[in-house]
């Protein structure tokens, strides 16, 4: 049973537990196996604690023992990256500057997922304060992709991605600032919704780009991510940009899309993200995939025609101006003075030399970098030709969106432009590293949904499928993603996750 | 070192002074800017914080409404145009007192622009604009421990104190206020003043400002008389009461002028008023300072104040105090010039508090601007400082109206108030002040005196009737004051004198 339980998919585990079939505490053990014996190899996690998480299970069997009402939730393991705030539970946001550090409050997400009976299994890698696209990194290890081990996991929720491909958890939150959900789940045969912006609160998130960061859900199916997704949604008047309107009706969408009729769906493909004149930079086996993906959806139904959106090509270095921007500023507590790791304060040095040495030794080459970017780009004088700028082209971005809902209902792309890398093959190239995020930047700019969900492989490895809706239709994207999951199984008549070979043990 | 300056008249002769004035106003919500943590004043330090005023990671704002709706009430106050649409922005500098290494401000999108307000000095008006009136957040308080000056350097180390830290803080900032010559000080006083009786009003803030509710820069500049330029100007930091505010700025222009004098430039620096000294010295030089890299605060939406609501305020403004003054002017009928002595001394509301607790407008004035106030200028503090209430004063008042007591008495009395021994009656009760009457005793002293001064007694006797003064004062003397001067007067007469 241990080997069906770790891939399972989460809404069977709950099926499997509502029934009584499995208790949470079988569950949780099964996992908690797997994980003591592949993340040696894997290194998902940054943060386990057995005891706890049995403890919680425990709880939750002896509360449906008695008869009690439950959610469906209740009982189901979970990974959450470690970017999100627990209280008690060691949070790091993958830096070494916040080694030690054990909050004292909950986030939002992890309080809601708390109160659904979920049982935190532990924290998962991820880069330092989810900068990249590789989980490379991260201050504490590597992480690897359990389809091979060789390659990266994806980034920077690569944590979160090999939990779940590799059967350490059902499933994940992670976050998503440039494509940090869509991309790992991509390389990694999940599926990755980053929700629109303001829909989850980023309440308790650590914060790497405010304008641009949301937490979603990294999953096994499609139904899954709706479930987890609804579980997290929902306003929250401690983040006030959270959007003030009803928790969206997903899971349903979800069963509908299953279901493989999207006659009268409208499918933009989008021009300037791998299409004609743009292919630079994609492999020709990821282009396959999207031609052949996009064929079904024809197949299902669905009307398609290419969409041009010309702002999509300075998507990339717009983010690359806003998001260490922000970051620069949203690091700046980071200063030794209240929590995490203080260098240097031995009565021999003033407050700025001790300031200066927490972060010179307390940050990772990646998050200063990006950190003396922002700074330069927020400076006097430099303002309107960086900053400024950037903001327009986040304006010109959000409208071509606006432009293409006169048309068509969904725009498609591939979620990133390669397969899984080799460990190690962009660490000196950051140029290369960013183009990672080529296809997912548009959506982050525009604050849409966009899920992303496997369309089969690519040199043995998995290759994701990117469908982006307007703010609030995040519907859209769970209901066009079950079709096409749905059509593609039975096509190959198991689940994608199935196919994968050498499973890591 | 100290400074060289120039004589204050003499700095008038050559130079045109510039003022203007950026007041903190520390709002009295009763939670924090942006979040829920209680704002009391003196509790134990960081017991008023959660993980956002602390800066804790992954934390957010949440703008505080109340804060918002006194920002714009204030502005209404003070005639500015309301924004239809402003934003908070990040100001980045790295101190331990900020706990998220920026602090959440407005920057060119402030809440209110373009006011004014019109004070009073010796007569005549003058008319301060106001640029903006911005809301932001307090910072935490540092407490530099060892070292001989309380500055950082030297300490041994350094405690932070975070219940401040993400109060409400209106910022109010003048524009350059030039004209004012001579008058320049107390023009920036009045302004001060004035502003803190419309806060008072508006019952936005406790204005404290020895608990630092209300805190002044002060920038000064001086120009050669006939120049087309204004001058380099300094900016006085944490000018921490209103007698201060008049000091900094005279000193100021003084201390420039000697420098002009000589020929060397102004720095554009910020600098350190001392209390005790009512001397400026220099903090850290504007020259070298940080690029605050402000940019819009994302993790807050834009404020758009609804146009309907903005007039509904404006129409529920109280009564201002430039109104109320006049309406008190002809309540008590005294002359706009009286009533002018009332506001620089700082006592409207303290009359009108002492009035409406049963006094006369004219004791009370005499009462607030005599005996008290010279009280408060020996102490050095205001008028509003003493520790006696305006119910107090009208108490004392009434019991000099009974005849309980007389003045002399109920400066005795006041004393005892002062030093906290309770209210003026329980005072006159203790300490045993009341007027004697034609008691056993006040007629032994009055024989006494007689008997005691044979020659004094027999000059008035002889007609000589001035010189029944000495006797008088022997009498008040053996009763330390307690009797009543007319009645021992007449008790003196009645026996030497006689029909």
């Amino acid at each position: 049973m241990t080997a069906d339980i770790t891939a399972s998919s989460a809404a069977d585990l709950s099926s499997a537990l509502q029934s009584g079939e499995l208790s949470s505490v079988d569950v949780t053990q099964a996992y908690l196996d797997r994980i003591a014996e592949t993340d040696a190899t894997i290194g998902a996690y940054l943060h386990v604690d057995a005891e706890a998480a049995l403890a919680a299970a425990g709880a939750v069997d002896a509360a449906r023992a008695t008869g009690e009402e439950l959610g469906p939730l209740a009982g189901v393991p979970l990974a959450l990256k470690d970017v999100v705030v627990t209280e008690g539970v060691p949070t790091t946001s993958g830096s070494k500057i916040l080694q030690g550090w054990r909050p004292p409050y909950d986030a939002t997400l992890a309080a809601r997922l708390k109160a659904a009976g979920t049982v935190l299994l532990g924290k998962t890698n991820m880069d330092e304060f989810a900068m990249g696209s590789s989980t490379e990194n991260s201050a504490y290890q590597v992480t690897r992709n359990p389809w091979d081990t060789d390659r990266i996991p994806g980034g920077s929720s690569g944590g979160s991605s090999a939990a779940v491909a590799g059967g350490l958890a059902p499933w994940s939150i992670g976050t998503d600032t440039g494509g940090s959900i869509r991309q790992p789940a991509a390389v990694t045969g999940l599926v990755g919704h980053k929700p629109t912006y303001g829909s989850v609160s980023r309440y308790g998130l650590i914060a790497f780009s405010s304008s641009l960061d949301q937490a979603g859900p990294m999953t096994r199916t499609v139904l899954d991510a709706a479930l987890l997704h609804e579980a997290i949604a929902g306003h929250d008047p401690l983040d006030s940009t959270s959007i003030d309107s009803p928790v969206p009706v997903l899971a349903d969408a979800a069963r509908r899309g299953a279901e493989g009729d999207l006659s009268g769906l409208k499918v933009g493909v989008v021009t300037e993200l791998g299409g004609e004149g743009h292919a630079d930079g994609y492999d020709a086996g990821v282009l396959a995939r999207f031609a052949e993906t996009v064929a079904l959806l024809e197949s299902l139904g669905a009307e398609v025609r290419q969409v041009s959106c010309p702002a999509f090509d300075l998507a990339l270095p717009a983010y690359y101006l806003i998001a260490p921007s922000e970051a620069s500023s949203n690091l700046a507590r980071f200063d030794g003075v209240r929590y995490g790791v203080r260098v240097g304060d031995d009565g021999s040095r003033d407050l700025d030399e001790v300031m200066a040495l927490t972060r010179e030794q307390g940050f990772g080459p990646e998050v200063k970098r990006r950190i003396i970017l922002g700074t330069y780009a927020l400076s006097a004088g430099y303002y309107d030709a960086y900053y400024g700028q950037a903001q327009k082209v986040r304006t010109l971005i959000t409208r071509d969106f606006t432009t293409a809902w006169d048309d068509v209902d969904v725009l498609v792309s591939p979620t990133s432009p390669t397969v899984a890398w080799s460990i190690g093959a962009r660490v000196d190239d950051p140029i290369a590293m960013y183009a990672a995020d080529l296809c997912t930047l548009p959506a982050s700019l525009a604050g849409v949904p966009a899920i992303s969900v496997p369309c089969g492989l690519s040199e043995g490895l998995p290759v994701g499928f990117q469908v982006m809706a307007p703010a609030l239709a995040d519907d859209r994207c769970y209901r066009v993603a079950a079709a096409l999951e749905a059509a593609q199984d039975a096509a190959r008549g198991h689940t994608f996750l199935a196919g994968m070979e050498n499973t890591p043990s | 070192m100290s400074d060289t300056l120039v004589d204050y008249d003499e700095v008038l002769t050559r130079y045109e002074p510039v003022i203007g004035l950026e007041t903190h106003v520390e709002l009295g919500t009763a939670s924090k800017m942006f979040c829920g943590c209680s704002t009391t004043f003196g509790a134990e330090p960081n017991t008023q914080t959660c993980p956002v005023c602390l800066g804790l990671p992954g934390s957010l704002p949440a703008a505080n409404a109340a804060a918002i709706e006194s920002t714009i009430r204030i502005g209404l106050a003070l005639g500015c145009r309301i924004a239809t649409w402003a934003r908070f922005s990040r100001k980045n500098y790295f101190y331990p007192d900020i706990p998220k290494g920026f602090q959440t401000t407005q920057y060119d999108e402030p809440l209110c622009t373009a006011g004014h307000l019109d004070v009073e000095v010796d007569g005549e008006t003058y008319r301060v604009e106001v640029e903006r009136v911005h809301l932001e957040e307090d910072t935490g308080k540092n407490l530099h421990v060892g070292g001989s000056t309380g500055r950082i350097h030297g300490a041994d180390h350094s405690l932070i104190d975070y219940n401040r830290a993400g109060i409400p803080l209106v910022e109010i900032v003048t524009r350059p206020i030039p004209g004012a010559g001579a008058k320049a000080p107390e023009v920036a006083k009045a302004y001060v003043t004035e502003l803190r009786e419309i806060l008072v009003a508006l019952g936005v803030s406790e204005v404290r400002m020895e608990q630092g509710n209300l805190r002044c820069d002060v920038n000064t500049s001086l120009a050669p008389i006939g120049s087309l330029e204004w001058g380099t100007r300094t900016e006085t930091k944490n000018v921490n009461s209103l007698r201060s505010v008049e000091r900094a700025v005279r000193f100021e222009m003084r201390r420039q002028a000697a420098l002009l004098d000589e020929g060397q430039r102004i720095f554009q620096e910020t600098r350190h008023f001392h209390e005790d000294t009512g001397s400026t010295s220099p903090g850290r030089s504007k020259e070298e300072a940080t690029d605050y890299r402000y940019f819009p605060e994302p993790d807050l939406v834009p404020v758009a104040p609804d146009e309907e609501w903005v007039a509904s305020l404006l129409a529920e403004l109280p009564e201002l105090p430039a109104a109320r003054r006049t309406r008190l002017s002809d309540e008590w009928g005294i002359s706009p010039t009286e009533m002018a002595w009332l506001v620089n001394a700082g006592a409207v509301e303290l009359v009108s508090e002492t009035v409406a607790a049963g006094a006369s407008p004219g004791d009370a004035r005499k009462w607030w601007l005599g005996d008290l106030a010279r009280r408060a200028n020996d102490a050095g503090t205001e008028l509003g400082e003493l520790a006696v209430t305006p119910q107090q004063v009208a108490e004392l008042i009434g019991l000099i109206s009974a005849g309980t007591i007389n003045d002399q008495l109920a400066r005795q009395a006041l004393d005892g108030v002062l030093a906290g021994e309770g209210r003026p009656a329980q005072v006159v009760e203790a300490r045993g002040l009341a007027v004697m009457g034609e008691s056993d005793e006040l007629v032994a002293a009055v024989e006494a005196a007689i008997e005691g001064n044979p020659d004094v007694a027999d000059k008035v006797r002889g007609g000589k009737l001035q010189a029944i003064g000495a006797l008088v004062g022997a009498v008040m003397k053996t009763t330390r004051g307690k009797a009543d001067a007319a009645t021992v007067k007449r008790m003196l007469e009645e026996r030497l004198v006689g029909d």
